[in-house]
């Protein structure tokens, strides 16, 4: 998988950003509360490589479930899947 | 150079070793891996506080700015039990999320820690006492998915006798609040808390978790019969870290020696030590 992986431009007018933009095959999913698009056709493990994450210690989360690291690669992404991409930091 | 507490070598200073959900852990002292001036501070104070157990939070990877040093890079995962928290958490929804989320990155790391978690709901953000009903909701369902849950909560006897019942593998009451240095403010409540939880169960880990301030704090949370501490502000904002982390290690075995061996009663007259018969001069009796 090649494609870019960029943040979504939200409109300068607050409204959401379209779950799907037809025209190039692209898809918004939300990544860390913030939306990105996506090739059409991207896997959960696309989006970690394309992000520069791989190889790092991480877990992944989308739609409120945990995806283990093994299945990433087989995990498609929908539009408007709410992502989290945690690590482990510092704390009490 | 060994300038820590002395070595337990005498056979009169044994110890069973501090167990929790069905891992050893060599101390009782507990550390948290927040608020060091750097990872290398961090580093040293692990070390000099004798811990085998810290703890760590689960947070979303920085996606914006180039990814830095990873926590990984400075925590030998072979070394030290991971204890992730749920740390930030106000709902027992978002605790379950994210005490899942550290299951999945510690059972990559090959991680003991793995099923463990430390589960914190919090109630109030100025106060960061825990809100009793989410955290036995989090509790509750966090052990039906199969997670040791060792849980904050405050020095309420009868919500930690609840926790219990609802399985955590342990119930870790807090001294005073998080970060505070307060100490341990109800000594007699953590003496209910162990009497409600131990009575009939001498072998259940009872931690204090939170308000640490200074070494004999630990020392007087361990003197109650408490089974470990979880410390992390009092060492890493100390301002010789590394050296309050020697204190700490210090207190917690003086502390857990004193409780072992048994304090006197408090008395409210005097006690001679010397013989009292045999003194020169002309002896004082008291009526």
């Amino acid at each position: 998988m090649s494609g870019a992986i960029e943040p979504q431009r939200v409109p300068s007018d607050g409204a959401e950003p379209r779950g799907r933009s037809p025209a190039d095959g692209q898809s918004v999913v939300t990544v860390n509360g913030t939306p990105r698009t996506v090739p059409a056709g991207a896997t959960a493990h696309d989006l970690v490589v394309a992000l520069g994450l791989a190889g790092r210690p991480l877990a992944v989360e989308i739609d409120g479930r945990v995806v283990p690291r093994a299945r990433l690669a087989g995990c498609m992404l929908k539009s408007g899947s709410v992502i989290e991409i945690v690590t482990l930091v510092g704390g009490g | 150079m060994a300038v820590g507490p002395v070595p337990v070598v005498d056979a009169a200073l044994a110890d069973r070793p501090l167990r929790v959900a069905g891992l050893t852990l060599a101390s009782r002292l507990v550390v948290g891996t927040g608020k060091y001036p750097s990872m290398a501070s961090m580093v040293r104070c692990l070390e000099a506080a004798g811990a085998d157990c810290v703890t760590v939070a689960v947070r979303r990877e920085r996606l914006v700015t180039a990814a830095g040093e990873n926590i990984l890079e400075f925590l030998d995962p072979a070394r030290y039990t991971l204890l992730p928290n749920t740390a930030g958490c106000y709902s027992a929804d978002d605790a379950v999320r994210v005490a899942r989320l550290g299951r999945e990155l510690l059972r990559d790391l090959g991680n003991p820690g793995a099923e463990w978690v430390k589960l914190e709901v919090l109630g109030d953000p100025k106060t960061l006492l825990p809100d009793p009903v989410g955290t036995l909701e989090a509790t509750a369902r966090l052990v039906a998915d199969g997670f040791a849950v060792l849980v904050y909560t405050s020095d309420d006897p009868v919500v930690a006798r609840r926790l219990k019942a609802a399985g955590a593998a342990s119930v870790m009451p807090a001294g005073s609040p998080i970060g505070s240095g307060q100490g341990i403010l109800n000594p007699a409540n953590l003496r209910i808390c162990l009497e409600m939880l131990k009575g009939d169960d001498p072998d259940y880990p009872v931690i204090v978790d939170a308000g640490v301030g200074t070494a004999s704090d630990v020392a007087a949370a361990m003197e109650l019969g408490v089974d470990g501490v979880l410390l992390n502000t009092a060492i890493a904002l100390a301002a010789e870290p590394e050296r309050m982390a020697h204190a700490m290690r210090a207190a917690c075995f003086a502390g857990r020696q004193a409780f072992l061996a048994g304090r006197i009663p408090r008395r409210l007259y005097a006690s001679a030590s010397s013989p009292v018969d045999g003194v020169i001069g002309t002896p004082r009796h008291t009526e």
